[in-house]
């Protein structure tokens, strides 16, 4: 069981001829596996989340799930976006049902309702399920959102950002639940997460992809993050193993920076 | 399967507390009262000031009215115009009157006529519009046709309408059509072109159907759009009504207008368009209305 990237480009064109976004990226997602993907912007690593969902096309390579090419998207693998992607007219509950009913067709109704129930019990908004989403915060609106992702039973979880524009209480909340909800609800075997955190990639991630634009490799490095799970986010910054990550990483984002500010 | 994970979140640990926090609070029971706000002037005194306003605006404009009457001799004051119109309304639906029937039985002509042609631009501009904002080819198709017709003056199909339907009052209803449709048709296809990139996104990665997707993303979205169409499509309407009439139809308020200038004069023909004004007043704020019972919630979209 593993999602393999195999030689992937992608380019867009501009005036000045095709930018290419990325540059034979090869990586290997093993079950039970939590990857973080980081970088400045414009790295990629959105891209890359995208093309993994089936919602961006690649120019060359392949990215195969458990021996079947992904070409587009698929109920095997969900989607939590940065922000705003709750259907605003409907009711929470109603947001997760949809999704559910749409991804999964051959559920029976029951089956659908349980795991609307299920999940929207685990994000704690069972008693909100009947709220719009602009009745509740945006930490509950992205608690929402992850709840859908994991209703379809996806056997991979991507992520865009999905905390990057909450506040640090709330995002840190959310950090402890979608572990929680991963370890112990759910058959999802990978997690991958586009981030621009450092924190939060050592915190979260077994394996860190560092990525870089708009020259050279697409992935400049991939750091193992061997730290015994469950992970204490307070007494985590005292682990040399999450120093030394931190500070590898920063290095890295650092020397990467000069393309950026150009 | 995935690996046993896990993460915590330390609870901060209150050995006591009553204590140390306690203490550098200001004691509940002793807290200053609060000031007095500043008096609100009530929600009566409110309106009356912007009746009194307007009101101030009506004056001003009555005493120009009157001045220009007094000059030319031939306008109707407002006064003697107010005394008409009050007469008019006492016999709005009176069979018999000096330009036919009353003003009350034109109006309810001249509003199923708007009403027919109304319902036949929604009915068609509506899925024009979606099938426009949604597909591609079909907004190449149809935009060049949209674009060279819906500047000419809709009066300029009455002669054609006349021609193919024989009948004055189908020829008018098919004017009001054509006057109303393209609003309808623009409005709509702007609202399900405009869907937010996350919305369609979430559609595509859930996978939903084509009905799904209409009815929980596109419809919804657009919602707000269609009806601002409508309510430009009834305001062009009730616009082009007054003078669909005045070419050829054997009632309504713009025939109306029409036989009030050859006979009773324009005492009348004044008094028919402040009614006219009105009417149109009282259609636009009913979509108003609905414009705000389907509005976007929140600040987002």
């Amino acid at each position: 069981m593993s999602l393999v990237v195999d030689g992937v480009w992608k380019g867009f064109a501009t005036r000045t001829g095709t930018q290419w976004v990325l540059r034979d990226v090869s990586l290997t997602i093993e079950a039970g596996q939590f990857i973080a993907l980081i970088g400045h912007s414009g790295c990629g690593k959105s891209t890359l989340l995208g093309a993994l969902g089936g919602l961006v096309p690649i120019d060359a390579g392949r990215i195969v799930l458990d021996g079947n090419e992904v070409r587009s998207p698929g109920p095997d693998r969900a989607v939590v976006f940065q922000r705003y992607s709750l259907l605003p007219r409907l009711s929470l509950a109603r947001n997760v049902a949809v999704a559910v009913r749409s991804s999964r067709r051959d559920w029976p109704k029951t089956k659908v309702d349980e795991a609307v129930e299920r999940t929207l019990r685990a994000v704690g908004l069972w008693e909100h399920r009947d709220k719009k989403p602009h009745q509740v915060s945006g930490g509950m609106q992205q608690r929402c959102a992850v709840a859908r992702a994991f209703a379809v039973e996806p056997r991979v979880l991507l992520l865009d950002e999905p905390f990057g524009a909450l506040d640090a209480l709330t995002r840190a909340r959310l950090q402890a639940l979608l572990v929680d909800l991963w370890s112990s609800e759910s058959d999802t075997e990978m997690v991958v997460m586009v981030t621009h955190g450092i924190d939060e990639a050592v915190l979260l991630a077994d394996r860190v992809v560092v990525m870089s634009g708009p020259s050279g490799p697409s992935i400049i490095d991939v750091i193992e993050i061997d730290i015994p799970r469950p992970r204490d986010r307070v007494t985590i910054s005292d682990d040399p193993a999450f120093r030394t990550a931190q500070a590898r990483l920063l290095d890295l984002l650092e020397r990467d920076l000069n393309w950026e500010v150009a | 399967m995935s690996s046993p994970a896990g993460l915590i979140i330390a609870e901060p640990e209150l050995t006591d507390p009553r204590g140390a926090v306690d203490a550098t609070l200001p004691d509940s029971t002793h807290a200053a009262a609060p000031p007095l706000l500043r008096q609100d002037p009530g929600r009566f005194l409110t309106v009356l000031r912007s009746v009194a306003i307007g009101m101030v605006g009506v004056v001003l404009f009555g005493t120009a009215w009157a001045a220009v009457s007094a000059r030319s001799g031939q306008l109707p004051g407002p006064v003697q115009t107010l005394s008409t119109l009050v007469e008019l309304l006492t016999q709005a639906f009176d069979t018999n009157g000096p330009a036919g029937q009353g003003i009350g039985l034109q109006l309810r002509d001249s509003l199923v006529r708007v009403l027919k042609g109304f319902l036949l631009a929604t009915v068609i501009g509506v899925p024009v519009g979606f099938a426009m904002g949604l597909i591609p080819t079909m907004h190449r198709m149809w935009n060049p046709i949209v674009q060279i017709f819906r500047p000419v003056s809709p009066l300029a199909w009455f002669p054609i309408w006349l021609t193919i339907m024989v009948k004055a009052d189908p020829a008018a209803v098919l004017v009001i059509f054509v006057s109303a449709v393209w609003p309808t048709i623009l409005n709509t296809a702007a609202g399900a072109d405009s869907v937010p990139v996350d919305q369609l996104e979430v559609a595509r990665v859930f996978r939903f159907s084509w009905v799904t997707r209409l009815r929980e993303v596109v419809i919804p979205h657009a919602l707000p759009s269609i009806v601002t169409g409508l309510r430009l499509s009834m305001g062009v309407a009730w616009m082009v009504i007054v003078a669909a009439e005045m070419l050829s139809a054997a009632s309504g308020i713009g025939f109306y207008v029409w036989q009030s200038y050859n006979g009773p004069g324009l005492a009348h023909v004044i008094s028919a368009v402040l009614v006219i004004g009105v009417v149109g007043l009282l259609l636009d704020l009913g979509f108003q209305a609905l414009g705000r019972r389907v509005a976007h919630v929140g600040a987002r979209s």
